[in-house]
């Protein structure tokens, strides 16, 4: 017999799972289950990209890329990233093709930290990035983020965590789960604190094409003074309905996008290439079908938000992504027992806050990926349940 | 007001409440209301039905594409025909085509024969007709832009990818 305990790597042994699991078993097992839990678009890609994957394979086209993808996607995210957010990028060296923003996320990274040093990362957030700095020999510094601010990062709360050993803050806006926003003030003051302590930034900016209300997202690299200093990650999974295709990009200053092709050189060898053919019409002609998902999200967003407030939950009104976090502190319950009673009860799915991070206690996260009729089916069930308890 | 927005929900759902749709589109559920009453009376707003799929039900029910060839009246053109054409209650829709022929009539009945009949004895007849070719229709596969036919009807397959 092998002792396997004795073999694994301790710290990948160590890093928590994310507990979630056990509550998608429930929903997967339950008969008329309304599920507002996903983490993705509920569209389909686009019809005219998936045809530019398929005439790809039609004519063969199935070798590797070049290790940090096709020059003439680089071209294309380059002109995207100026064109959207103002942000210039050299598509020869400074863009880097991934296997999702996961993996860009996972190389940036594995990049720049070494043994001991500290990440600072905002919660609530996505899962990915405390295990990340973990597997680096990084220790991942969390700062909680507050209702109050709108789950903002403030100057303060920076400041306040910094110490010698700060290496690299991760900027995780638009949020998920919280769906909030940093407006260009709020990310002056944070870029003021990254001056100061000469830190870099991981701007996982993937949900950047999906902000509503009248100001626009703005990147963090579009600062003055902080491209140098900023690994911008996105992709196509969230903006142009391409989760399945796994494919997303970094951009940044040379010589960290030089080593991160390396290690992905080694590691992944290039993105999918029938993903870089579709990401390439995506980049070149898919605007309109971001303009036209952004709508429809919009709509259900208000949709949703307006049904929250009238059973009264108390929330926030989110500008980016696809979620809601509203407060379930009224009920009484904990996150985990709220959303455990309401699939129980009512057959509706959502997740609770607790699994974004411990400051997400209190709260659960509700994507409005769905239809309209989905949507307002899982609000009267909500309602119902609400009255219950 | 966004007009195409607000029609293009209702296409969709019908069944929407003015305080939803005025949620939705950012507007007072009293303009909301106003437009919809304008827009009907306008008649951009023709009617609100139950798209239905009878072939799940046990109701028989039969439906045909019926191409006309028309002689055009003086002064009146197709117009005077087409009048005549959708009075019949069997007659769903009329549409004036370009092409090999000059209308198309959608004609449902409770059997293939009924309407056979129908087509036989009053569409015929009717003055200026010169041909007429019944296509009947053997399954639906998607109406007014809903998928009907069960094999091709959408599934969420999408799962969590939070699972450890």
């Amino acid at each position: 017999m092998i002792d396997f305990e004795s073999l694994l790597n301790p710290t990948a042994k160590s890093i928590k799972p994310s507990g979630i699991r056990r509550f998608f078993d429930i929903a997967h097992e339950m008969e008329d289950v309304i599920s507002l839990s996903v983490g993705e678009p509920d569209f389909h890609t686009p019809w005219h990209i998936r045809e530019a994957g398929i005439e790809s394979l039609e004519k063969g086209r199935t070798r590797y890329t070049p290790n940090r993808g096709f020059i003439r996607l680089r071209e294309a995210i380059s002109g995207f990233l100026s064109r959207h957010y103002q942000v210039q990028y050299a598509p020869e060296s400074e863009v880097l093709v991934t296997v999702g923003g996961s993996e860009a996320i996972d190389l940036c990274i594995r990049s720049l930290i070494s043994p001991g040093e500290e990440v600072l990362i905002p919660e609530p957030s996505f899962v990915c990035y405390v295990p990340i700095t973990q597997m680096a020999g990084g220790v991942p510094v969390i700062i909680e983020t507050k209702a109050e601010n709108e789950f903002r990062l403030t100057e303060e709360e920076l400041e306040e965590k910094i110490t010698e050993k700060t290496k690299l803050l991760v900027l995780p806006y638009p949020n998920n789960p919280t769906g909030a926003v940093m407006r260009r003030e709020d990310l002056e003051a944070v870029a003021r604190v990254v001056e100061r302590h000469n830190l870099l930034v991981l701007s996982d900016e993937i949900y950047a094409s999906l902000t509503y209300g009248n100001a626009p997202h703005v990147s963090f690299a579009s600062l003055p003074g902080m491209r140098e200093r900023t690994v911008l990650v996105n992709g196509f999974s969230k903006s142009h309905s391409m989760t399945g295709w796994r494919l997303g990009y970094a951009a940044g200053p040379k010589e960290i996008i030089g080593v991160m092709t390396k290690l992905h050189q080694f590691a992944i060898m290039s993105a999918p290439t029938t993903s870089q053919y579709a990401a390439i019409e995506a980049m070149e002609n898919g605007d309109e079908d971001i303009e036209y998902m952004r709508g429809q999200y919009d709509m259900r967003r208000r949709l949703i938000l307006d049904g929250l407030h009238q059973m009264g939950l108390s929330c926030f009104e989110p500008e980016g992504a696809f979620y809601v976090f509203p407060s379930i502190q009224s009920t009484g319950l904990t996150s985990q027992e709220f959303c455990e009673k309401l699939i129980y009860s009512h057959h509706v799915a959502v997740i609770p806050g607790d699994a974004f991070g411990a400051c997400g206690e209190g709260f659960v996260r509700i994507s409005y990926s769905y239809s309209i009729k989905h949507i307002t089916e899982a609000l009267e069930r909500m309602e119902a349940f609400l009255k219950e308890l | 007001m966004k007009t195409d927005r607000l029609l293009e929900l209702l296409r969709e759902d019908a069944q929407l409440t003015p305080a939803q749709l005025a949620v939705m589109l950012g507007e007072k559920e009293e303009d909301v209301r106003k437009t919809i009453a304008a827009l009907e009376k306008d008649g951009v707003i023709r009617g609100y039905h139950a798209l239905v799929n009878w072939e799940r039900t046990e109701i028989h029910r039969a439906t045909a594409l019926i191409e006309l060839r028309v002689t055009p009246q003086k002064d009146t053109g197709f117009d005077e025909i087409a009048g005549k054409v959708m009075n019949f209650p069997e007659v769903e829709s009329v549409y004036l085509m370009s092409g090999g022929y000059d209308l198309a009539v959608t004609v449902t009945g409770e059997t293939m024969s009924d309407i056979a009949m129908f087509v036989s004895r009053r569409l015929a007849p009717i003055g200026g007709v010169l041909s007429t070719a019944t296509h009947f229709v053997l399954t639906k596969y998607k109406d007014g832009g809903v998928i009907f036919h069960s094999d091709y009807e959408e599934r969420d397959e999408r799962g969590s990818n939070l699972c450890d």
